[in-house]
């Protein structure tokens, strides 16, 4: 496993401070308010919902954009459809232990990967994100409340969390200036700092 | 083939094939043949199968966009015309989904598929799908035309599909392509969520 030596200065850390900071939630998490599945717009609107699926989101495509290609469409293309197989699980009401600490934990690992600028292997951070993404599918698959456009809901859904990887990425092309690299860990570790808050939510 | 094997592929069938979709059939004003081209824009589940087929067909290549640009609407038409004279022939949504998944994932994973293995999924599909725009149809009271305008509409769509995807030979565009079929094989593995969670 590659890392590059590139510790976060004084300002990096203040960066890192004020980001854990606000990117503190006053209520957890992906979660929809009593909505109904009432189609392509509701599907689109619930991934955003929640602090701790967003911030591991758009770490997956900060990720792949640390990665480089193939990783930068490779993580992307695999994390909706293991996330989906999750919420097959959340939605036939089989179990999956420890779901919120798997949340947590995707936001401590995708985060502290960005912000050390870890570059595994292909087939490692693949499967990383694949078991995250499971976690994160069965949180949403036990919550997504049924209706009659359920495969508009689930496009919508899919399609926002695709969104929020390219938000990643467009954050991880910034890396081509001077202060880039230095954004993308500070945001690395904001995702790991908010990642720590939910877990210590999650085992309280 | 024993008697062992074959009750047991009767109750397979038996326990896949469930009762023909609702019926409904947007009223375009404009006759049984638009009202069937309309069909088409207003299920999500044809639309994403079409668009997942059109992808697919690009990705592989221009003899299989041109063999697809015939084959699925032909299957579309012989399926919707077949369950307008046998209804039972119709599946329910588990069976659609099973080859919107199939082909999603394979435009996903970028799968270099052998002729004959593209031939039969894509003419499965075409069967598939068009059955159960069939038995709906026949269910809403439409005829034949309403089939023929919604394989007509297949197409046109696949025509689409299958002509701009054959450009997407390498690149940022073979790429968002398969982030495309990551969405459809993502929502299609939902839906199969919500009918087991439906069913229990």
């Amino acid at each position: 496993m590659k890392r590059l030596h590139c510790p976060p200065g004084p300002t990096a850390l203040r960066w890192l401070l004020a980001a854990g900071a606000a990117a503190l939630p006053l209520a957890a998490l992906a979660h929809t308010d009593g909505a109904e599945a009432a189609g392509f717009l509701s599907g689109l609107a619930h991934p955003v919902s929640g602090l701790d699926h967003v911030l591991a989101m758009v770490a997956v495509g900060l990720w792949g954009a640390v990665l480089g290609a193939p990783a930068l469409w490779i993580l992307p293309v695999a994390f909706p459809v293991m996330m989906a197989f999750g919420g097959l699980l959340g939605l036939a009401g089989l179990p999956v232990p420890g779901v919120e600490v798997g949340i947590a934990l995707s936001g401590i690992v995708l985060g502290a990967a960005v912000l050390a600028q870890l570059r595994p292997g292909l087939v490692v951070a693949t499967l990383l994100v694949a078991v995250f993404a499971v976690f994160h599918g069965h949180a949403h698959g036990t919550e997504l409340p049924a209706g009659a456009s359920g495969l508009l809901y689930s496009l919508g859904f899919v399609i926002a969390t695709g969104l929020l990887h390219g938000v990643g990425i467009l954050i991880g092309e910034a890396r081509r200036w001077g202060f880039g690299q230095r954004l993308i860990r500070t945001a690395g570790g904001g995702v790991a700092a908010a990642g720590v808050f939910f877990l210590w939510r999650a085992l309280a | 083939m024993s008697a062992s094997t074959l009750r047991g592929l009767m109750a397979l069938a038996l326990a896949l094939v469930m009762p023909a979709a609702h019926a409904h059939l947007t009223q375009t004003g404009f006759g049984e043949f638009y009202d069937g081209m309309a069909h088409l824009a207003v299920s999500p589940m044809d639309l994403l199968l079409v668009l997942a087929a059109g992808l697919l067909a690009g990705l592989a290549g221009i003899p299989a966009a041109r063999f697809t640009v015939l084959a699925l609407p032909a299957a579309w038409l012989a399926g919707g015309l077949l369950a307008q004279r046998w209804p039972g022939l119709a599946g329910g949504e588990f069976i659609g989904l099973v080859p919107l998944v199939l082909t999603a994932a394979l435009v996903a994973l970028d799968a270099r598929l052998r002729p004959a293995g593209l031939r039969v999924l894509v003419v499965g599909a075409g069967l598939i799908h068009g059955a159960a725009n069939g038995a709906a149809m026949t269910a809403a009271g439409a005829g034949a035309l309403s089939v023929l305008g919604a394989a007509t509409a297949v197409v046109v769509f696949v025509t689409l599909l299958a002509a701009e995807s054959t450009r997407a030979v390498a690149g940022w565009p073979r790429v968002l392509v398969r982030v495309m079929g990551s969405w459809i094989t993502a929502a299609g593995i939902l839906m199969f969520g919500w009918l087991l969670h439906a069913a229990r």
